[in-house]
């Protein structure tokens, strides 16, 4: 049976007094919510805090002047299950529906997932496994197993939600010590597989804002292997305004394709004022695919990958438009 | 009672948590135990420092391969494993030192601490490489080669060259099947205790029998001292066949302590443990006349073994020989070799070393009718083998329901009238499989199978070594000896799998549970009938013992109870008992012995897939099957295990994969080794078609492995029904599926799939007259008229080497 | 592994309800419910495949939702209804899905059947009559090795129309 090393628990009653001992005890702890992501971690010495400490409840998903604002301990299922944000973001729900299984969404929380660790096949194994290849930079090591030659980890940001908030132009709220802050989620990440997020380690996330303008068409469309419990192998976020048949406006980000979830503005920008047709879907498509840079360290080869990113953009864009453009 | 889909005996233990399974097993005083395993693929043991892990408080004993030097094996022939290796590793994972401590934690720790300082060798990792000569030394030593090929066959029966020279069209092709692990959902676990001499092993084992062979020869202490009882199994596939190295290590870590002592393997373990599916490449020639009938054949089979033996040497031959009881092929050639890889040893995966062959001979028939100009269906149905004949490697074929199975799945498909779409497609293909193997893994005369009945006050008790791994081989065994005894399935006690208590079955393997065991109890049953009716006839003083009805919880006009009161009064203790040993089926020549089994089963199949050309993404939609089973004693049961074949083989067929990068296994994980989920479902339509086989119990046959075999080719051929292009490799991937697309829109072939066979240095074949095909004689009257040369073992692996092939006669042309 | 075993054990009392039982345990904090439950409780029902939430087998119930065992801590649980497949029966009673299981033969070796019972209970609680796509959907976080899940599927038609 794999275990998690002996560890300190913490349940502080609020989010400020979560941060504060967090920052007081600095790399020995973190921040716990459903586990779903940590603990697996933990069980294969990914981390080694000798602290958790529990991100309290922080429940509810509002809807307040034209925007929904999710608390960050809301399950992956009760988002998905939620009726306003079903109808008015359905693209953000259903990447919540999408994170792996039933029963991990029970647990797992959307604020964890949008912390979530970036994932590599060298690294997301057990320790004896990694000792057995050799450590990698990400976790005890000094090299890139993936790519030798390079200085830095490109562990994959694996988050399904996180692109979809980002189209939205989503923001978090984070609470540190010193009070609230609101940030963008698009700047909530770093292009980095070991320092993936740009907010303080000690910044506890307490909410997720969702602008949701009259009007807005979502979709978000997810590849994997199976139709349950595997990550992203890309996923693609759709947001779009129509005026008729013309695009006002665009945002397409992606899932899985680089160690941060991946807007692609030349994309959007490229459909705003156009009409949706197959030729200008396939070139958006085409447009949104070339940043992404999937590498050989997820299932399946990064040929497939990086080739599937188009595919799954052009059926973004299009189930978002439904049932406009048919 | 037989031919009732009865609920299982166990079901009851197994919905409400109650049924006990190793790992469930918490016995006072219990240590935990720890392997630390092998971190290089391919290294000698320079030496083993254990002295900080007996530092570490909790830690009761560290033992090493200094412990348990000598080496056991599942075959005879190949006893080259360790419980804990002393001098070399051979792949990542291979087990080397191991802790008993009072808990996993400090055991884990202990493990941690053991410094181990390898002289690093380079690893071999493919076929190709095992086939060149070793860069400093072989993984094994044995085969005293100095490449990596661990065995070689080379056999060929009637004349091959005159087949191929009478054939209008002759065809070659190269298959490679991936290989996969049985991915158990219960990891392997083992408890031992130690008291008065004795050592007591449960076991996830599927095969409680051989474990206690290797742990009497791995403990030296005579198998009287051991006792070895298989816990409630929570699943197999093959993967617990062999003895595994926790099992041996609980057992000396519980003598040197005192204490009763748990492993449970991880799930990186189990798939270090494997003895799955071997990586396959394939080579085969066909030659065929005009109108489709197949004249001559020719295959050649290249197995990476893993670095171990395991049933290797009997898995090259399930590579070559069910060919011929499936297709009627009047001249046959086989040459197989198997090497050894610095990966995790490969064995029996269910359909044992046969769904690879199945897979590639069913493409390329297909390939050979497209050539000609034949409906696919139509060729193959043409060289369908028939029944009660004798096939031209001498394995005898009795009930063979494929023109019944083929037909089922084809009217309710409707394959022939099937709408030609783009992207979507149907494909057909046929298998046969053992319904038990005709030898013993070791070279003996005993019973392969054996059931004792008790019967008193108390009701019946039935006593048999076998272990139920879920097919629910417990189930068949109370529903035969209801049947005889006139009571219902649940009347019937059951004790099975102790090796204490119970008389020898040779475990749940080669689909050979029901076949024999269930023969041994049909005849304990019967023998413990007479008794019954005997006392009740007496009694009533009837002379005719055929008026006496034992139906319906009655003998006669007495109740059961009561007349096993008669019974017992009359002939004191009643016990009775049965056995069944397989009659000698194979041909008079060496290597004969793998292959033959009492009966074969024969199942046929159509997958609908629909197929994406932009993704290259495969998704099956329904899949008919139909399955000869000779007669379903348990309808319901038959079904499940032709489900879960079903299940497995699209599992095999587009996701399963155990592969290897820089030295060790790529993922051993559930998350990265992708089984199908419940959303991977497709409709399934299971047809069971009964011909009574003359040698089954009740006229049964096999049904947990075949029925695998024909999805796979199904698949692929559906797969290139939707999109025109050939996956000629196993697992199909989407992206195998977009390259092949891509040749084609070059105008390349519409291929994916290995682009050659390497050069293997067979041996000369060993040239084997082909038999009368009419002529069905076994056991004795074969013998008598065939003798077995120098009388040994007819088995690939078995024990004593069996005396040269002698000079080789002139094939018969037929 | 390593120098974990210097660091010392924080134990907590840790209040659980476990199948309608209120217990008080002192348990260590680290130790996660699968643990606790198969080791402290010797609730063996609940099994496990791989104790990182890939394969379903651990699956119990946090009031009336399935939830993997192997990933949650029993303070995290406080509060909070626990139901393990030993509290499936009512009494001697097996509940109708059990009795589907087995009459079907939805449990082969029975490795998965814990865990996809609760699932599934958990499903018909919330949908009495599920379609066959909504039982997929609702159990493809648990795998089966043995079945081919048709057997599975079938049990729960079965079960819930003899529920209803
Ligand atoms: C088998 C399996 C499959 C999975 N599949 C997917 C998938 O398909 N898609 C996907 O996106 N994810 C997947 N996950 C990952 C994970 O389960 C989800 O991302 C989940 O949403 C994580 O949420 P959690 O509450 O469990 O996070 P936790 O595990 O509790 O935390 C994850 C990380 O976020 C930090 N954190 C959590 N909450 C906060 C907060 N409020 N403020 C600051 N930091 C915080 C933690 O410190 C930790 O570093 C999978 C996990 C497993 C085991
Ligand atoms: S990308 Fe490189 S450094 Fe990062 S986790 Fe993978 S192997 Fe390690
Ligand atoms: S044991 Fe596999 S999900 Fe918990
Ligand atoms: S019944 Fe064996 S794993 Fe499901």
């Amino acid at each position: 049976m794999l275990r998690l090393p002996r560890l300190r628990y913490l349940r502080p009653a609020t989010a400020g007094e979560a941060a504060a001992s967090l920052s007081k005890l600095g790399s020995r702890a973190m921040f716990v919510a459903g586990g779903t992501d940590l603990f697996p971690n933990l069980k294969r010495r990914q981390f080694e805090p000798d602290t958790l400490v529990q991100v309290p409840p922080l429940k509810g998903v509002r809807r307040v002047d034209g925007h929904f604002e999710i608390g960050a301990t809301v399950t992956l299922a009760e988002a998905a299950a939620d009726p306003g944000l079903r109808a008015a973001l359905p693209g953000f729900a259903e990447a919540a529906g999408l994170v792996s299984s039933p029963p991990l969404r029970n647990a797992g929380t959307v604020g964890g997932n949008l912390c979530v660790d970036t994932r590599c096949n060298y690294y997301n194994m057990t320790y004896e496994w990694r000792k057995s290849i050799g450590f990698c930079l990400k976790k005890d090591g000094d090299i890139c197993l993936v790519a030798p030659s390079s200085p830095r980890c490109w562990a994959v940001s694996s988050s399904d939600t996180a692109p979809a908030a980002m189209v939205l132009g989503a923001s978090v709220v984070l609470v540190g010590p010193d009070g609230e802050r609101e940030l963008p989620v698009a700047e909530l990440y770093r292009d980095d597989g070991i320092e993936y997020l740009a907010k303080q380690p000690h910044e506890v996330v307490t909410a997720i804002r969702l602008p949701a303008p009259e009007g807005l068409l979502t979709a978000y469309v997810k590849l994997r292997r199976r139709g349950s419990i595997d990550f992203p192998l890309a996923g693609a976020a759709v947001a779009l305004t129509l005026d008729g048949p013309i695009v006002t406006g665009c945002r397409i980000a992606l899932a899985a394709v680089a160690s941060h979830p991946l807007e692609v503005p030349e994309a959007g920008a490229f459909l705003a004022g156009k009409r949706l047709t197959d030729e200008t879907i396939s070139a958006a498509a085409e447009l949104a695919a070339k940043p992404a840079r999937p590498l050989d360290n997820a299932d399946l080869t990064h040929f497939w990958r990086k080739k599937m990113v188009r595919v799954i953009v052009e059926r973004a864009i299009r189930q978002a438009a439904t049932p406009s453009t048919t | 009672m037989v031919g009732k889909p009865v609920p299982k005996v166990d079901g009851a233990g197994k919905v409400t948590g109650q049924a006990v399974y190793a790992d469930d097993i918490d016995l006072p005083r219990m240590l935990h135990c720890k392997i630390l395993r092998a971190q290089l693929p391919h290294a000698r043991i320079l030496s083993v420092d254990t002295s900080a892990a007996r530092r570490i408080p909790g830690v009761k004993a560290v033992i090493t391969g200094q412990d348990l030097p000598i080496r056991f094996g599942i075959l005879p022939v190949t006893q080259d494993e360790a419980a804990l290796e002393g001098e070399k590793v051979r792949y990542v994972g291979d087990p080397l030192a191991a802790v008993a401590a009072i808990d996993e934690e400090t055991a884990a720790a202990a493990c941690d601490a053991i410094k181990v300082e390898y002289q690093e060798l380079k690893p071999v990792m493919s076929i190709e490489a095992a086939l060149k000569e070793a860069a400093d030394e072989p993984i094994q030593s044995y085969p005293k080669r100095s490449d990596n090929i661990h065995r070689m066959v080379s056999y060929e029966f009637g004349d091959v060259a005159a087949g191929f020279a009478r054939a209008d069209h002759v065809r070659e092709d190269v298959f490679f099947f991936q290989g996969s692990t049985h991915l158990p959902m219960e990891q392997h676990s083992a408890v031992a205790t130690y008291a008065g001499g004795r050592v007591t092993l449960w076991s996830s084992t599927q095969v409680v029998h051989y474990v206690h062979r290797a742990l009497s020869k791995v403990l030296e202490l005579p198998m009287s001292r051991i006792r070895v009882i298989g816990a409630a199994h929570g699943g197999g596939f093959g993967g617990k066949t062999d003895p595994f190295a926790h099992e041996i290590v609980v057992a000396k870590l519980a003598m040197l302590t005192g204490r009763p002592v748990k492993c449970t393997l991880t799930r990186e373990e189990v798939f270090y443990a494997h003895r799955g599916r071997h990586p396959v490449l394939m080579w085969v020639k066909t030659g065929v006349t005009r109108d489709g009938r197949v004249t001559a054949m020719h295959f050649r089979s290249a197995l990476d073994g893993g670095a171990y033996g395991s049933y290797g040497a009997a898995s090259i031959f399930y590579t070559g020989t069910l060919q011929t009881v499936t297709y009627d092929i009047p001249a046959y050639k086989f040459e197989g070799a198997r090497v050894f890889t610095n990966k995790a040893p490969c064995g029996p995966k269910r359909g044992h070393g046969t769904p690879q062959p199945r897979f590639a001979v069913e493409m390329h028939l297909e390939k050979i009718a497209r050539e000609i100009g034949l409906e696919p269906v139509e060729l193959k149905r043409r060289n369908f083998v028939k029944p009660f004949s004798r096939a031209v490697n001498w394995l005898r074929i009795t009930s063979c329901g494929l023109e019944e199975c083929t037909e089922k799945v084809l009217t309710a498909s409707g394959y022939a009238n099937r709408k030609r779409q783009p992207g979507r497609g149907m494909g057909f293909a046929i298998s046969t499989y053992m319904s038990g193997a005709g030898t013993a893994i070791y070279w003996n005369d005993m019973p392969h199978s054996e059931v004792q009945l008790k019967v008193d006050r108390t009701g019946v008790t039935l006593f048999c070594g076998a272990m139920d791994i879920g097919q629910g081989s417990d189930s068949v065994l109370a529903q035969i000896a209801a049947e005889e005894l006139g009571l219902e399935a649940r009347d019937i006690h059951l004790v099975t799998a102790d090796t204490d208590t119970t008389p020898i079955d040779l475990g749940s393997y080669s689909s050979r549970v029901t076949f024999m065991a269930g023969n041994a109890a049909v005849e304990a049953a019967r023998k413990m009938r007479a008794l019954l009716v005997a006392a009740v006839a007496e009694r009533m003083g009837v002379t005719d013992l055929e008026e006496i009805d034992v139906a319906d919880g009655r003998v006669g006009e007495f109740s059961f109870e009561d007349a096993s009161v008669l019974a017992e009064e009359k002939f004191g203790a009643l016990a009775s008992a049965g056995s069944y040993k397989p009659p000698r089926i194979g041909g008079p020549f060496k290597g004969s012995g793998v292959g033959p089994s009492p009966a074969y089963s024969y199942s046929a199949c159509v997958v609908q897939v629909a197929a994406d050309a932009r993704t290259g993404i495969v998704t099956v939609e329904r899949v008919w099957i139909a399955h000869d089973i000779g007669r379903a004693i348990n309808p319901l049961l038959v079904e499940g295990q032709v489900e879960g074949s079903v299940y497995m083989a699209l599992g095999e067929a587009l996701m399963e994969e155990q592969v290897y990068r820089q030295g060790l296994h790529k993922w051993p994980s559930m998350l990265e080794y992708k089984s199908p989920t419940f959303l991977e479902t497709p409709e399934m339509h299971t047809f069971l078609v009964e011909t009574d086989d003359p040698e089954g119990p009740y006229g049964a046959k096999e049904a947990g492995q075949g029925p695998l075999l024909p999805v796979i080719p199904a698949v692929n051929l559906a797969l290139q029904d939707a999109l025109g292009v050939w996956i000629d490799e196993i697992p199909v991937t989407p992206e195998k599926v977009l390259r092949a697309l891509e040749a084609k829109a070059k105008g390349e072939p519409p291929r994916f799939g290995p682009r050659g066979f390497p050069s293997v240095p067979y041996p000369e074949p060993i040239l084997v007259e082909p038999p009368d095909p009419a002529d069905l004689r076994v056991g004795d009257e074969l013998e008598l008229a065939f003798p077995m040369k120098g009388g040994g073992p007819p088995s690939a692996g078995a024990g004593r080497s069996p005396s040269p092939p002698g000079p080789p006669r002139a094939p018969r042309v037929r | 592994m390593r120098s974990e075993l210097d660091r010392p054990v924080q134990r907590e009392l840790t209040r659980l309800r476990v199948n309608g039982e209120d217990l008080e345990l002192y348990l260590p904090v680290h130790k996660t419910l699968l643990e606790v439950l198969r080791e402290d409780l010797k609730l063996t029902g609940t099994k496990h495949g791989c104790e990182l939430g890939e394969c379903g087998t651990c699956t119990v119930l946090v009031d009336g939702e399935p939830q993997l065992s192997c990933l949650l801590l029993p303070l995290q649980a406080e509060g909070r209804e626990l139901t393990t497949v030993e509290g499936l029966a009512e009494g001697a009673a097996p509940h109708p899905l059990q009795v589907a299981f087995a009459e079907l033969g939805a449990a082969q070796c029975g490795y998965c059947t814990p865990g996809i019972l609760l699932a599934a209970k958990a499903l018909l609680v919330r949908d009495p009559r599920p379609s066959r796509d909504g039982i997929k959907e609702a159990l493809a976080g648990n795998l089966c090795r043995c079945t081919g899940y048709v057997k599975i599927i079938e049990a729960v038609e079965l079960a819930a129309e003899r529920m209803s």
